[in-house]
């Protein structure tokens, strides 16, 4: 994307200050406006309008509860939507609006944030904190216009497998009902589809 | 990456910056080092190491190092360096450089800030930014002003916790603006300047952000853009067109708008008994833009406010902590404290900021609660604070 252009890139010298330099012709160099990196080749693909979709889900769930509750879903062969790349953290306490706006960064189409229930959260007030962070981050999706759909924060205790195919069902179908994210496709280092996706079990 | 793709040599810009901002001329006084407040915490920062081994190529030591990223960019060294050298531009370029070979600073807030404005750089997003533009605040669809908003939107949300309210001064900054009978457009998808990006070394990013900026604001018709943040505006004035030439507007910061009003009589203050202040002066307005009596004037035309300039201050004044949300350390804090203190020593009881971030920065030291006993010092906004005033 740079062109040879940037080679007055930097700051200004001392010497450089605009007024202090006698003004060029009024410049239309920015009106290229470079098109997205590498992967929007992907965003087309996911696009295809086929209802082929497959909605690349984020989850971040805790060490305690939301993970061995998907791993429960898992053992008792419960269905559900293998979209969800799940990262398990020790507290869901510890997911900062910066991991989720990275995962949406890096086009996921949709973000999970699951923890314990407030009085379960095995560090006192690690879920509350989970709540409070994920407020943040809901306001700045809101505001960037990406859809406030895209992010979800549960609660989901490890004896709650049931709840956690439930809730992916359900992650998924609205996600596919509002499609791709916009910015999927711009980011370098995107996440790839999964390749499970749409292959029926038997 | 995509710059070597094309072919740009990040490595000759590098050589072109060292000559540019003079560094080849350094005779290794150590001045810089000894003036810089990150140094004077943190031993192993050395402003004039850095210099040196990017003047002698040594590029490893450079890509590896962590405190390529702990420069406040706050240029106090510049103002003492007997060679005149350009410090800023140098770690823009090594920075760029350095993040073209694989290294990368932190931002410090779990990447939030950077993750977010580089969202930003996403052609297709439709923002719902202005929310808290009220009946109260005059805007316009047409006009000759626009006001350039900032993070503050993004801010308010993300540094909630530090008290720190950068909505206010925004609105603070439109309630001056429409007291000197400006009523300014505003754009409802501004993405933001870049430049906590571009002094990251993200020129990409950067100028992505940049270009739409500045296609939304040909698109307004806008003749003239006033910015309240220091930095937005110093990337605006500077930055901008050493990338993309002249921008076919004019930039104006509002502290020097508001203070032609006040010299001509348009605006009035009143009184609310009796305080007195002090003012930390943003790098990016103060070093950078050379700002300094514009906002001392607003604050002179406070009725009953009484201005007290900290021991070091204009062009010796100390930077608020932290650069472009990167390395917010233990260091920052004794930044801060050491800054706070100085405040406090002018007998002040109020702190009056000019920078979002500044004013983020020092209430958040304040949070510590033992400090906020020693010191009973408050953080506030110019603009908000000069909003509460008008008569
Ligand atoms: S103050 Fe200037 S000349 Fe002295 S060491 Fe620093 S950069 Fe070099
Ligand atoms: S710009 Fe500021 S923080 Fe950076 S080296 Fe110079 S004095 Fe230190
Ligand atoms: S331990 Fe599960 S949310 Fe804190």
């Amino acid at each position: 994307m740079p062109n040879k252009d940037e080679k007055k890139a930097g700051a200004p010298s001392k010497e450089d200050q605009p007024a202090a330099k006698p003004r060029k012709k009024k410049s239309v160099l920015w009106r290229e406006i470079p098109e997205p990196r590498a992967g929007a080749a992907r965003r087309e693909d996911a696009d295809r309008g086929d209802g082929g979709f497959e909605p690349r889900i984020v989850a971040f769930a805790c060490n305690w509860c939301s993970y061995p509750a998907a791993d429960a879903a898992g053992i008792s062969k419960l269905q559900y939507p293998p979209n969800a790349r799940i990262i398990r953290v020790m507290c869901a306490g510890r997911v900062h609006p910066g991991f989720v706006l990275r995962a949406l960064e890096l086009g996921a189409d949709g973000v999970l944030v699951s923890g314990c229930h407030f009085e379960d959260c095995h560090y006192l007030f690690g879920a509350r904190r989970a709540a409070e962070q994920f407020e943040k981050v809901a306001e700045i999706v809101r505001m960037l216009g990406i859809g406030p759909e895209r992010v979800r924060y549960e609660q989901i205790s490890a004896a709650e497998a049931p709840k956690f195919a439930r809730v992916m069902h359900e992650f998924v179908e609205e996600i596919k009902k509002i499609g791709p994210s916009p910015l999927a496709g711009t980011a370098e280092g995107e996440l790839e589809v999964p390749d499970a996706v749409g292959e029926e079990r038997t | 990456m995509a710059a070597a793709e094309e072919g740009v040599d990040l490595r000759k810009e590098l050589a072109e910056a060292l000559k540019k901002s003079r560094a080849l001329l350094c005779y290794e006084c150590g001045k810089c080092s000894g003036v810089c407040p990150v140094a004077r915490f943190d031993r192993s920062f050395s402003p004039r190491s850095l210099l040196v081994r990017a003047v002698r190529g040594e590029d490893a030591t450079l890509i590896e190092d962590v405190n390529v990223w702990s420069c406040l960019t706050c240029k106090l060294c510049d103002t003492r360096c007997p060679a005149a050298i350009d410090y800023g531009l140098l770690t823009k370029s090594v920075r760029a450089f350095v993040r073209h070979e694989g290294g990368e600073g932190m931002c410090t807030h779990g990447g939030a800030v950077h993750a977010l404005t580089r969202i930003m750089t996403s052609k297709e997003l439709e923002q719902d930014r202005l929310g808290w533009v009220d009946d109260s605040l005059k805007i316009s669809k047409k006009g000759d002003t626009l006001f350039f908003v900032g993070c503050a939107p993004y801010f308010d949300v993300v540094f909630s916790e530090t008290g720190a309210k950068t909505l206010d001064s925004a609105k603070g900054a439109i309630r001056l603006l429409n007291a000197a009978g400006v009523e300014p457009m505003l754009l409802p998808n501004e993405r933001c300047c870049g430049h906590d990006l571009l002094w990251n070394g993200d020129v990409e990013n950067f100028r992505m952000l940049a270009q739409q900026n500045l296609a939304m604001i040909e698109e307004s018709g806008a003749k003239r853009v006033v910015v309240s943040c220091p930095e937005g505006y110093a990337t605006m004035k500077v930055d901008y067109p050493n990338h993309f030439g002249d921008l076919g507007f004019e930039v104006v910061h509002l502290t020097e708008l508001l203070a032609g009003e006040i010299e001509e009589g348009n605006l009035e203050f009143e009184g609310d008994g009796e305080t007195t202040v002090t003012f930390q002066d943003p790098c990016r307005l103060g070093r950078h833009m050379g700002i300094y009596d514009a906002p001392r004037a607003i604050i002179s035309a406070l009725p009953g406010v009484e201005l007290i300039d900290m021991q070091r201050s204009r062009e010796r004044g100390i930077c608020c902590g932290v650069g472009g949300w990167m390395n917010c350390t233990s260091f920052s804090k004794m930044i801060q404290a050491t800054r706070l203190r100085e405040a406090k020593s002018t007998g002040a009881s109020v702190l009056v900021t000019a920078c979002p971030k500044c004013e983020i920065h020092l209430k958040c030291a304040l949070k510590e609660q033992m400090l906020r006993d020693e010191l009973q010092i408050e953080v506030r906004d110019l603009w908000e604070l000069a909003a509460s005033r008008l008569a």
